[in-house]
């Protein structure tokens, strides 16, 4: 396939997948922030300085209240990270290869995009944000639904399906990442008891907490990293969605699994080992933080490695 | 207010009606349509208007409204009502199209060669080397079977006379047959018992001929690869080029994504360069090649031209076909039929004074406040004056364009367009409206039973361009026969 269309694919689905989990990255907060009244300061700020723009939030609206966090990270069309402003570039991405994508996706990302758009110009998000958030979740679900059972699993298919899966990877870990520092400031608490609730609230944002229970019962802190980084079923799962996108990624290059001719290759096979061989102790002994600061260098590297293999090549083959 | 559209107080108010005659009856082809219409229940035609404009929302058949940053979109305005053309006038249509399109075509495929129109004087000779449009690069070239024109969108219109008449030829990259798709596909969706019963020839297989024709461009190779080539998403009919591209399963490339290397043209892919063989570019010919044509085109391959002319890879339509869209070659074309073909022309010309020609300069000085003045080599409504809707001070403004450059121009009488019923708030009433139809040129002819009707939404308005109030119609051609409700290709 042309590269500028695999390009467009694979950020396509990314987008979407970007702007699904920063209405769970809301969603969560707004359910933290029932279960913990008074806490919302120390809540919202977090959430806005993950996505590292902090600096342009503070210049424009001050305080890190519900209000402002939620339009800033939903609706604000000069932010770049804006759910408003990603599925724009979702959209304009499908629009350039709308004849690669089915109609059906095309449909449903042109519904997702003006549901959106339309619920900016109204008070329905600041009444009722939880069934808004619900919303988008389902909005980018079925996309998701309608993609995988109206396309052919093609190469196309397959670079959409690698872009969801490490944006999801990468959103998995900036989610516990984010909230373990908010729940958890100091090490030492790792294994103290800890509110079920808040912890739920987090398993709820990554719809993981019926998988959870069904796999461990009691909840930990511990556990729950295990869950969401090494769990090889849970499909928001950190170790899942890389062997979800490295399945893909095989299957456009057409090497043999477990070897590499390619960047790409390489270092998706590299983390994947690493993980595989990995355990829960030694990330926490790591340090969280330092464990998803390290995945997160890595995933850019792969990220680097797809373009220079498929889409922009450095030597004319 | 009435509660239901229904043509009992619809009036025709004497101007040609495709639904009504003079008498205001039905007219044996909308009959059935009409009756149907009467007898909806309250609301429901509102209802389905409705549902199609939100589905064509859905599709994202839109264009951009330009300058807005929140990227707002319009649905280009479709009406309900469809126009209608019986077997017997459209059996008509089809032959003078084929007819005009060959004569085009030899013409084209001459001018380049012997030019043996203009040893004979037919055409003056002056007029083809002044001819903006006219590419001297071209000469001696050899498009498969002598076609170069393989895909135009002629312009009709009736007049009030009840003939139909050639508007425009439209030979370079004539735009809109998607909408002529999607229009059908809704109006299916929301009236399905009245298609069979009114027998309306199907469109659907549009994507496959056009496959098929730009197939038959590459004859040696068994299975060649086909592209279409946009200039890119923000082309106003960026959404055709990718619904085209979509419905034939081809490849939409963008300039970037050609490269020529050693005399052939690729494509980059995921997998490297591949080879490209018929190029379906819509894309104007001073933008293909910046080797070639424009220098500072961004939009084109560098190298294309070459790899044409030795015959590695095939161009829809051929460079150089846009010359026989000037206006005053135009008004040459029914002299080409009897030349070439040696037969009268089936769909004639609309009245042209061509102004280079001193009595025709002079009539068109003394009437010019009569008159549709047009510019050679413009399009989409640009360098033109409509004499009855102009001031004083335009009218002395193209008298002097057209005294100090004649030959750019041509003027043709104000025409009265045929109207269609149309959803006006809650009642029908007429808007003039255009036809046009698509030919593909391959193996052979073909017509797509049907073509874009543009409507003037505007009341009394003769302006069918969507950026100026215009929409969209389906067009029904009945079917003459039973062969004709069957959609048949011609391979698989």
């Amino acid at each position: 396939m042309l590269s500028r269309v695999a390009d467009s694919i694979l950020w396509m689905a990314r987008y979407v997948e970007r702007a699904e989990n920063l209405a769970r990255f809301i969603d969560v907060t707004l359910n933290l922030q029932i279960d913990m009244p008074g806490s919302a300061h120390t809540q919202w700020e977090p959430l806005v300085r993950a996505t590292g723009d902090d600096e342009k939030f503070k210049e424009r609206y001050g305080e890190f209240n519900e209000q402002n966090v939620i339009t800033f990270l939903t609706f604000d069309r000069k932010n770049s990270n804006s759910i408003l402003t990603i599925l724009r570039a979702a959209r304009e991405n499908a629009r350039s290869i709308r004849e690669t994508i089915s109609s059906e996706t095309w449909e449903q990302l042109n519904a997702f995009y003006h549901f959106v758009r339309d619920a900016a110009d109204t008070d329905a998000v600041q009444e009722s944000p939880g069934d808004f958030f619900l919303e988008v979740k389902h909005y980018s679900h079925l996309l998701n639904g309608v993609t995988d059972s109206t396309m052919s699993h093609n190469e196309g298919w397959h670079f959409s399906n690698m872009g969801r899966l490490l944006e999801r990877a990468d959103k998995t870990s900036r989610i516990l990442d984010v909230k373990y520092f908010t729940l958890l400031p100091r090490v030492e608490d790792v294994g103290s008891p800890v509110d079920d609730l808040q912890w739920s609230a987090v398993l709820r944002s990554v719809s993981g907490f019926e998988m959870y229970r069904k796999r461990y019962h009691g909840i930990t802190v511990e556990r729950i990293v295990e869950f969401l980084v090494l769990d090889r079923e849970f499909p928001r799962a950190i170790q899942y969605c890389l062997a979800e996108a490295d399945n893909s990624l095989h299957a456009i290059s057409g090497t043999a699994a477990g070897t590499f001719v390619n960047p790409a290759e390489q270092h998706l096979g590299r983390l994947r080992a690493e993980l595989a061989f990995c355990d829960v102790k030694s990330i926490i002994n790591q340090g969280l933080h330092e464990f998803v600061d390290s995945l997160q260098t890595q995933l850019n590297l792969i990220g680097e490695g797809i373009t220079d293999t498929f889409i922009d090549p450095k030597t004319v083959v | 207010m009435t509660s239901s559209l229904s043509f009992h107080d619809y009036k025709t108010e004497s101007f040609f009606d495709e639904f009504f005659d003079a008498n205001g009856r039905p007219k044996s082809e909308a009959k059935i349509l009409i009756d149907r219409i009467n007898a909806l229940p309250d609301y429901d035609l509102q209802t389905r208007q409705e549902a199609i404009d939100r589905a064509l929302m859905r599709m994202g058949i839109t264009f951009a409204v330009y300058g807005d940053q929140q990227g707002s979109e319009k649905i280009f305005p479709f009406d309900i009502v469809p126009r209608i053309i019986s077997s017997i006038e459209w059996a008509h249509i089809e032959a003078g199209l084929k007819q005009r399109i060959k004569a085009l075509n030899l013409f084209i495929n001459d001018i380049y060669h012997e030019q043996s129109i203009l040893n004979d004087e037919v055409v003056p000779r002056s007029l083809l080397e002044d001819a903006v449009s006219y590419r001297p690069e071209c000469h001696g070239l050899n498009p498969p079977r002598g076609v170069w024109c393989h895909i135009t969108g002629t312009d009709l219109i009736r007049h009030s006379d009840g003939a139909i008449y050639v508007l425009e030829d439209n030979l370079r990259c004539p735009s809109g047959v998607s909408y002529v798709l999607q229009n059908r596909q809704v109006m299916k969706r929301s009236f399905p018992q009245i298609f069979s019963e009114t027998r309306v020839r199907p469109v659907s297989d549009y994507a496959i001929r056009l496959y098929e024709t730009l197939q038959s461009l590459s004859p040696e190779v068994s299975d060649p690869t086909i592209v279409v080539l946009t200039p890119g998403m923000y082309n106003s009919a960026y959404y055709e080029h990718s619904f085209l591209a979509q419905q034939m399963g081809v490849e939409l490339v963008e300039g970037s994504d050609l490269v020529v290397r050693d005399g052939f043209v690729f494509m980059r892919t995921t997998r490297g360069h591949k080879r490209v063989h018929v190029i379906y570019r819509r894309i104007d010919d001073d933008f293909i090649d910046p080797q070639c044509f424009r220098k500072d085109s961004v939009l084109g391959v560098p190298g294309l031209m070459d790899a044409y002319r030795n015959g590695r890879v095939a161009l829809a339509n051929a460079p150089g076909t846009g010359v026989a869209d000037d206006k005053v070659i135009y008004a040459y074309v029914p002299k080409m039929i009897r030349y070439y073909l040696d037969e009268e022309p089936i769909l004639p010309n609309v009245r042209t004074y061509v102004c280079e020609h001193d009595d025709d300069r002079k009539f068109v000085l003394d009437n010019i406040g009569d008159l549709v003045v047009k510019a050679a080599n413009e399009s989409g409504g640009y360098g033109m004056l409509v004499g009855p809707h102009s001031t004083k001070a335009e009218q002395t403004e193209f008298a002097e364009l057209i005294r100090k450059n004649p030959r750019n121009y041509i003027a043709q009488p104000t025409l009265s367009l045929s109207r269609v019923p149309t959803v006006v708030d809650d009642h029908f009433e007429g808007r003039h409206v255009d036809l046009r139809p698509y030919i593909l040129y391959g193996e052979d002819l073909w017509v797509l039973p049907g073509g874009l009707t543009r409507v003037a939404l505007k009341k009394g308005s003769l302006v069918v361009n969507s950026s100026q109030g215009g929409g969209s119609k389906d067009t029904w051609v009945i079917a003459g026969n039973e062969a004709q409700l069957q959609v048949q290709s011609q391979s698989e």
